[in-house]
């Protein structure tokens, strides 16, 4: 990877982080309603990941914690902040929120909120693939949570069974909501989970970025390859509460702290400071210029924009042309 | 035209979307070599193959889902649930997913998905296999329920499931795969909204769906001859949405109604219909209007309490006689 793209992916991750960071301030200023759960700490999970896939081409989805998962995937910032404003020029038109962003154009298939919920969707979606007959691959991001739903394992059996390409990411950020994951889970090593489906799968630091890609890359050649699953485990952290409303009560301020150090963007900035690629000076212009796009473009445009009228509540309950009749 | 039994109908209307459109697909529980339960799919696993006609594992939830993501990328899912109990299971992805994801995209995604359920109580079957869930169906925002009472209806209601852009669900009744009926040899569409009149009449008007249209047509010969009420039987056909207009026309023109129903009260189509003729023409009526529905108990396995348990045509005749005075 030469340096251009070495920049380009700490300034991917630094935007996210930015991006995050500027939601939770109009979540307390009250423009962005409802549940939000934000992405600081787990950068280099989804932005690794899908930098070794195909985006635009492969189908991608995820939970709720979804605005870097969507971005990533070719999502506009500004059609994302606009939905988390409720405005008819979101993602989703306003009707979804942060929990569910939608862009089909760039085959990123959605946030949903029940857990464990996307893992058939992911499997629907490589059923197609492989009907139709197509090169792209389905994948799946979730966290450590998921894997304690019938869904998990139904669809692993299913995913296995009938050789769907899909990529399941586990981004396992220690925590089940405010459960520590072995108060919830017997089997802490989520990767060992799926031996028993027959599935390949590895565990790695999900903080280094470079890590990540590297195992994503097998990963996603694997799937793409084999044309059957392929499960790769992220240790990971959340460095915000599960959502804004987070008393924190259930993990120390020290295991926060140790983990602060273990920082993706932290890692993967030292490690481009030292190889030239970038100065301190050069980082701090660009965390300036982002912090400004989020600003005067991104928060800006969901600012101005209109909200969906009212008397369009009841529109796409149905499609149009729903009642088939010949 | 030719006499189709009722699994006949539904199977020449698989045979025929699978033969026009390779992305219509099946899936369910022992769908494929066995051939069905009721012999709906018999052949096809044959005709089309594995990929297409899809033995699924147990597991009700996630096979569901994999149909949704399939639906998301638009291919045509008929998924079977083997009895209607089971949808229990599926409820996650039917009511959260299914029905949602046209909306919550803002009418990005599609979701031409179709569930089939063979429902209503058989014959001493115990409570967990005699559940009829038309109200837990009918109750969710971005579905539409039909419920076929012939085959012919059994045929060209799946037609139009098959091409319709939103999710539908089909209640079929396991009591009425054998029924016999005459079935249109060239191939049509049976709305998926909007009443049907089963036999005009002017002096009462009966409301029934799937088994209970039977009920009501018995029991309107009997009125006719013995008692000389000319009830109009109207099969509700499409349950989600209800035909406002066509149930207001029928008590426009004969001053009184009757709802038959499979399903106990409280909730349910009954009381549905009620409120809607409350709602569109209350003035029109000449006697409060009534329902025949099942005891507000889970179906018992003796074959006199399961009887009691269930409305027949002489409960339609008694009820009818009493608003009458005779």
């Amino acid at each position: 990877m030469d340096a251009t793209d070495q920049k380009r992916l700490l300034r991917e991750m630094l935007f996210a982080r930015r991006f995050e960071e500027r939601c939770a301030e109009a979540y307390h200023e009250r423009q962005i309603g409802g549940f939000l759960h934000l992405y600081p700490g787990q950068e280099a999970c989804a932005i690794g990941v899908l930098e070794k896939a195909q985006t635009g081409s492969d189908y991608v989805v995820t939970g709720y914690r979804d605005h870097i998962h969507a971005l990533k995937s070719g999502m506009d910032p500004k059609a994302l902040m606009a939905e988390l404003f409720g405005k008819e020029a979101g993602c989703s038109k306003g009707r979804g929120g942060s929990m569910h962003l939608f862009d089909p154009d760039v085959h990123f298939m959605g946030g949903y909120a029940l857990v464990g919920g996307p893992f058939p969707l992911a499997a629907g979606f490589a059923k197609v693939i492989q009907l139709r007959g197509g090169q792209e691959i389905s994948i799946c991001f979730l966290g450590d949570g998921a894997n304690n739903q019938g869904t998990f394992h139904e669809t692993m059996n299913m995913a296995s069974l009938w050789k769907l390409p899909v990529l399941f990411i586990c981004e396992n950020n220690l925590y089940g909501i405010g459960t520590a994951i072995e108060r919830a889970t017997v089997e802490i090593n989520q990767y060992k989970r799926v031996a028993p489906y027959g599935i390949e799968a590895a565990q790695c630091d999900g903080q280094d970025i470079d890590i990540v890609m590297s195992h994503a890359e097998k990963a996603v050649n694997y799937v793409r390859e084999q044309r059957k699953p392929y499960f790769l485990e992220l240790m990971t952290y959340r460095l915000r509460g599960h959502s804004m409303s987070d008393s924190g009560a259930y993990r120390s301020k020290e295991e926060v702290e140790e983990w602060a150090q273990r920082d993706p963007i932290g890692i993967y900035k030292r490690r481009l400071v030292e190889a030239g690629v970038v100065t301190e000076e050069e980082f701090h212009a660009m965390d300036k210029a982002i912090q400004d796009e989020i600003e005067n473009e991104v928060v800006r445009y969901a600012m101005e924009c209109p909200e969906p009228r009212v008397e369009d509540v009841a529109r796409y309950v149905y499609t149009e042309g729903g009642n088939h009749h010949g | 035209m030719a006499e189709l039994m009722y699994w006949q109908g539904i199977l020449r209307a698989h045979d025929e979307e699978m033969a026009r459109d390779p992305l219509v697909f099946a899936m369910g529980e022992d769908i494929g070599v066995a051939g069905g339960t009721y012999k709906a799919t018999s052949g096809l696993f044959a005709k089309y193959g594995e990929q297409r006609v899809i033995d699924t594992p147990i597991s009700e939830n996630s096979y569901t889902g994999i149909g949704v993501g399939a639906a998301m990328l638009g291919a045509r899912p008929i998924v079977e649930i083997m009895s209607v109990n089971f949808a229990w299971l599926a409820m996650d992805q039917l009511m959260n997913n299914a029905a949602k994801i046209h909306y919550m995209s803002g009418g990005r995604i599609r979701c031409p998905f179709v569930m089939r359920v063979p429902g209503g109580t058989a014959h001493q079957l115990g409570a967990q296999h005699s559940a009829r869930m038309e109200k837990v169906f009918m109750g969710i925002s971005g579905l539409r329920v039909v419920t076929p009472a012939t085959p012919r209806d059994a045929y060209g209601l799946l037609k139009s499931a098959v091409r319709s852009d939103d999710p539908v669900v089909i209640i079929e009744h396991e009591s009425m795969y054998n029924l016999k009926g005459e079935v249109p040899d060239e191939e049509f569409f049976t709305p998926l909204e909007g009443v049907e009149i089963m036999r005009p009449g002017k002096d009462i008007s009966i409301f029934a769906y799937n088994i209970s249209v039977h009920w009501a047509l018995d029991a309107a010969q009997k009125l006719a001859s013995e008692y000389g009420i000319d009830a109009e039987v109207i099969d509700l056909r499409a349950l989600k949405p209800l035909d406002r207009a066509g149930i207001a026309a029928s008590v426009r023109k004969t001053h009184r109604a009757l709802i038959v129903e499979e399903d106990e009260a409280p909730v349910g189509v009954g009381s549905e219909v009620i409120a809607i003729i409350n709602e569109e023409c209350f003035f029109d009526l000449d006697a409060a209007p009534v329902r025949v529905h099942a005891l507000d108990v889970p179906i018992p396995y003796n074959h006199r309490l399961e009887k009691a348990a269930i409305p027949n045509a002489g409960d339609v005749v008694a009820a009818v006689k009493k608003m009458f005075g005779r």
